[in-house]
């Protein structure tokens, strides 16, 4: 199994060690020709949006990006990631990947002296540590999407057929549940097919 | 300032990792480093470049001003204050500032002290010329450091020496038996835990930034090569002859520094860089400012 993990900017780095602690392997997706090697699932990271969204433009991946994750390809965006599948943004006109039905507020708890540390319940896998860094979340979502975990009335993690979107940072927290939630959905994906 | 909050203010700098953070000094120029894929922005009056040719007493900025640009972007928004001046500080904090550069650009407040920025809530950024200098700014709170590069030059060699410096330190703490290590704080009046750490763990325990002479997507992909974690470009983007253009180039060969081919095809065309000053022209070496 060899995950992909977009490495055009932000913590990327914090995923791979987390792969690393759980003997899974990884390539850096920085530019297209990355692309094409083969990936079981993809990770999307936290950084800033707006660089990232540019960046996977220009260098000419979003497209190959998005028909991976259009067909199936499993996903887990946090921050930054969860902005990236969004359909909307209630407080910016920039559209993405829009593969998952939700729409997101950006910087919903204001500037860094509101980024936060928690713990908060998480669908299936009891209460998990929760970094929120200048973090969005989920104002609203289709019917067709679980909210998984929510802080204080809002949602802040979500699953829509393989995609999961959080707004906080589980590479920060050395929690492994999340990543083996995100694996076993990549062994269902290969038994299934 | 709660050991969990530290952590928030590490973990940001975290996610401003494989990125540019620009000097901007009006709104607009927020807007257009921004849309060029800045992670960050840095909001002063006067460019370095600007500060070294005008002279004088160099401050924080007007803080309705830094206010302007926090409304114009979504990014992040810096700013500076003057090394040991912890009531510049306290107002960038009032204002919500997302990082507090304490720099050597602006004219020093104090001569001995840096500010207790463990007292603060709102994260800072100092500049460090090698690894002691990091290390005690990281003891007095600092979540994250960049290098010292000589502000308003567009001459790399600075930073590049700084990078290289602080490398061979952490290498040469690496190498050590742990009953060395004592020594080492001594000499670079740091607590035992920060040298363990970098003993341990081959790095420091910040994100650790390229800043400083930074003015072509070359001197960008130089530093990652070295070991920058991220760049930070002052002068070289707005006083350059397409500052869009450049802007756009040095985010991408930061993301890529590893390509010579595609930065090769990222320097074509960028119009004229900033003039630039060698090293042995400058009059005031700010980097000699706070140790």
């Amino acid at each position: 199994m060899t995950i992909g993990i977009v490495a055009v900017q932000g913590a990327f780095i914090e995923h791979e060690k987390m792969l690393d602690n759980l003997g899974i392997s990884y390539i850096e997706l920085r530019q297209k020709n990355d692309l094409f090697h083969p990936i079981d699932g993809l990770i999307l990271p936290g950084g800033e949006s707006t660089v990232q969204g540019k960046l996977l433009a220009e260098l000419d991946m979003f497209s190959l990006l998005k028909e991976k994750i259009d067909t199936g390809l499993p996903v887990l965006a946090t921050c930054a990631g969860m902005i990236l599948l969004a359909e909307s943004l209630s407080n910016d006109t920039h559209k993405y990947f829009q593969t998952m039905p939700i729409t997101v507020k950006r910087n919903a708890y204001g500037r860094q002296l509101g980024s936060f540390h928690t713990k908060s319940d998480f669908q299936g896998l009891g209460s998990i540590p929760m970094t929120f860094i200048r973090a969005p979340y989920i104002e609203s979502a289709s019917p067709s999407v679980d909210i998984v975990a929510s802080v204080e009335g809002k949602a802040v993690a979500a699953r829509y057929k393989k995609q999961i979107a959080l707004s906080f940072h589980p590479e920060l927290d050395g929690d492994t549940r999340i990543y083996e939630l995100f694996l076993g959905l990549i062994q269902t994906q290969s038994v299934t097919n | 300032m709660s050991s969990e909050r530290y952590e928030l203010n590490k973990n940001l700098a975290q996610m401003l990792k494989g990125g540019v953070i620009m000097d901007v000094t009006t709104p607009e120029q927020a807007r257009i480093a921004e849309a060029a894929g800045a992670c960050a922005v840095m909001a002063l009056e006067r460019i370095p470049a600007d500060i070294r040719a005008a002279g004088g007493v160099s401050r924080m900025s007007d803080p309705k001003m830094i206010k302007g640009i926090q409304e114009a972007v979504s990014i992040p928004v810096m700013a500076k204050c003057r090394i040991g001046h912890f009531a510049e500080a306290q107002i960038l904090e009032a204002i919500e500032i997302d990082y507090i550069d304490e720099s050597e650009v602006l004219s020093p407040a104090d001569d001995v002290y840096h500010i207790d920025k463990s007292a603060f809530k709102v994260p800072f950024v100092c500049g460090a010329k090698d690894l002691g200098e990091a290390l005690r700014r990281i003891s007095e709170g600092a979540s994250m450091i960049r290098t010292k590069g000589e502000p308003g030059t567009g001459d790399i060699v600075q930073a590049v020496r700084h990078m290289r410096k602080m490398n061979s330190e952490i290498a040469h703490i690496k190498s050590l038996r742990g009953d060395e290590l004592y020594n080492i704080a001594k000499e670079l009046q740091v607590s035992i835990e920060l040298v363990k750490y970098v003993h341990e763990n081959g790095k420091l325990p910040v994100v650790n930034f390229a800043a400083g002479g930074v003015a072509t997507p070359a001197d960008a992909a130089l530093m990652m090569q070295l070991g920058a974690e991220g760049v930070f470009v002052g002068s070289g983007i707005f006083k350059s002859g397409n500052p869009e253009k450049r802007a756009n180039a040095i985010v991408k060969a930061v993301t890529n520094y590893n390509d010579p081919k595609l930065i090769a095809s990222l320097s074509e065309d960028l119009g004229e860089a900033m003039v630039g000053i060698n090293e042995d022209e400058i009059e005031l070496l700010m980097a000699e400012r706070g140790k």
